[in-house]
């Protein structure tokens, strides 16, 4: 019986100054509403603080949302944020306004996935669950 | 993470392994039990847990935050968890209380953690109880548990404290609302937060008339506005006064013993649910027929 209860459990947040938090607390429905438990930290958060809060709460994957174009910088900050605290291995997924060549960058990055405005909500759900899935090394 | 590396890491207080620690007894996982007998009892035994109850939107995290706030000036650690219920539909839930809690998310010395429901049907008692011990166990001298004050495993769950706060607010109702049942019952001290609000003293008057209930001198209500931090170190004096009054007459002792009592019987349930689940589906029983009686025919057979 082990891990008879488990849950995907993710948390949803945003860094930097980007107030602008309906598609992340749109996620975050999505996600609740597909079984998901979901931290959401909100606005105005530092890579540290969503680290931080990552590890205290065990998540499988964290979700970031940024629409004010400073994504390339927050979101492998939060990577790496997370990799000094000693949780390399959990997965950052990343949304929002994101040109094509910003996507290529971001993923070599080590961000997993990048949706960008108009993509389905069960694309981003799956790719969740497939972030989830990946037993953590620990 | 191999089970003896989480041990030794519970140890040093790593944040990474109280995070995994919890998730593993709160997953039912095999290693619980293991984790569970590692713990420092003694940490446990000392440590404050504190209850933080009342309606939504009535300031519970915000107030929360500043009871840390003013307990890190003391240098004290803190553990926090924050429980949300789960959506009885998908199964899933928002847990958004560490909002309020951000500015203190990168200090190393106040471990938080939010909890959902799951939609158990009294397990959550079990699962927060383990939760305080591993923070207890990791140097957290004051625990706080901040719950929603509605239903029975919430009000389960504020039985683990060894006190309680009720926390309220104007707008949200008249006295009729506060003497609901349940709701001023397990609270040791009244809080009317937002207490720059219109309506404060009236609920705060109201509040000390439903609780009059015959004494000499009405219980007195703390007036707090969270979001300002006022009022907030008095109410620390007064839960630390009522702490050490519970220390002296024994009533610590007591609910102490209440939830030890509840917890084991919460495991007990927790441990025969799926069994019970797995040989009465084995069984296929007539539809017909008194469940009471078959219920008891089944437990009899154990």
């Amino acid at each position: 019986m082990t891990e008879k209860n488990k849950k995907n459990r993710v948390l949803v947040g945003k860094p930097g100054l980007d107030g602008h938090d309906r598609g992340a607390k749109f996620i975050a429905q999505a996600l609740r509403d597909a079984g998901f438990e979901v931290v959401y930290t909100g606005i105005r958060r530092s890579p540290e603080e969503i680290a931080a809060a990552a590890i205290q709460e065990d998540v499988q994957a964290v979700g970031l949302s940024s629409l004010s174009g400073a994504h390339m910088r927050l979101f492998p900050a939060v990577v790496e944020a997370l990799g000094k605290a000693g949780a390399p291995e959990i997965p950052v997924l990343g949304g929002g306004v994101i040109p094509d060549d910003d996507i290529v960058a971001l993923k070599e990055a080590g961000i997993a996935e990048i949706f960008t405005p108009g993509t389905p909500v069960d694309k981003i759900i799956l790719a969740f669950q497939d972030a989830c899935k990946h037993k953590t090394a620990g | 993470m191999i089970i003896n590396r989480l041990l030794e890491g519970l140890k040093q207080r790593d944040p990474r392994a109280i995070g995994r620690a919890i998730s593993l007894v709160e997953n039912g996982d095999e290693s619980a039990e293991v984790i569970l007998s590692s713990l420092d009892e003694n940490l446990v035994s000392q440590a404050t847990i504190l209850g933080i109850t009342g309606p939504p939107g009535a300031g519970k995290s915000t107030l929360t935050n500043g009871i840390i706030t003013n307990l890190r000036q003391r240098k004290e650690r803190i553990g926090i968890i924050a429980i949300d219920p789960t959506s009885p539909i998908s199964g899933g839930a928002i847990l958004g209380d560490r909002i309020r809690m951000m500015q203190h998310a990168t200090d190393q010395d106040v471990v938080m953690r939010s909890m959902a429901t799951r939609g158990r049907l009294g397990g959550l008692c079990a699962t927060a109880g383990a939760a305080v011990r591993i923070m207890a166990s990791c140097g957290c001298s004051t625990i706080i548990i901040e719950t929603v004050g509605v239903g029975q495993s919430e009000m389960d769950i504020i039985r683990l404290a060894d006190i309680t706060l009720l926390v309220l607010a104007p707008g949200l109702g008249d006295d009729i609302q506060a003497m609901k049942a349940g709701l001023l019952e397990v609270a040791d001290i009244l809080v009317v937060n937002k207490a720059d609000c219109k309506g404060a003293d009236i609920l705060a008057m109201d509040l000390e008339a439903v609780t009059r209930k015959g004494r000499a001198t009405p219980i007195e209500v703390s007036m707090t506005v969270a979001t300002e931090g006022k009022g907030i170190a008095e109410l620390l004096d007064r839960i630390s006064i009522t702490d050490s009054e519970h220390r002296d007459s024994g009533e610590r002792k007591k609910r102490r013993r209440g939830a030890h009592d509840q917890e084991v019987l919460d495991w007990c349930l927790e441990i025969l649910r799926p069994k019970l689940l797995a040989e009465i589906s084995k069984k296929k029983l007539p539809v017909l027929g008194d469940p009471r009686l078959k219920a008891k025919k089944i437990l009899e057979e154990q």
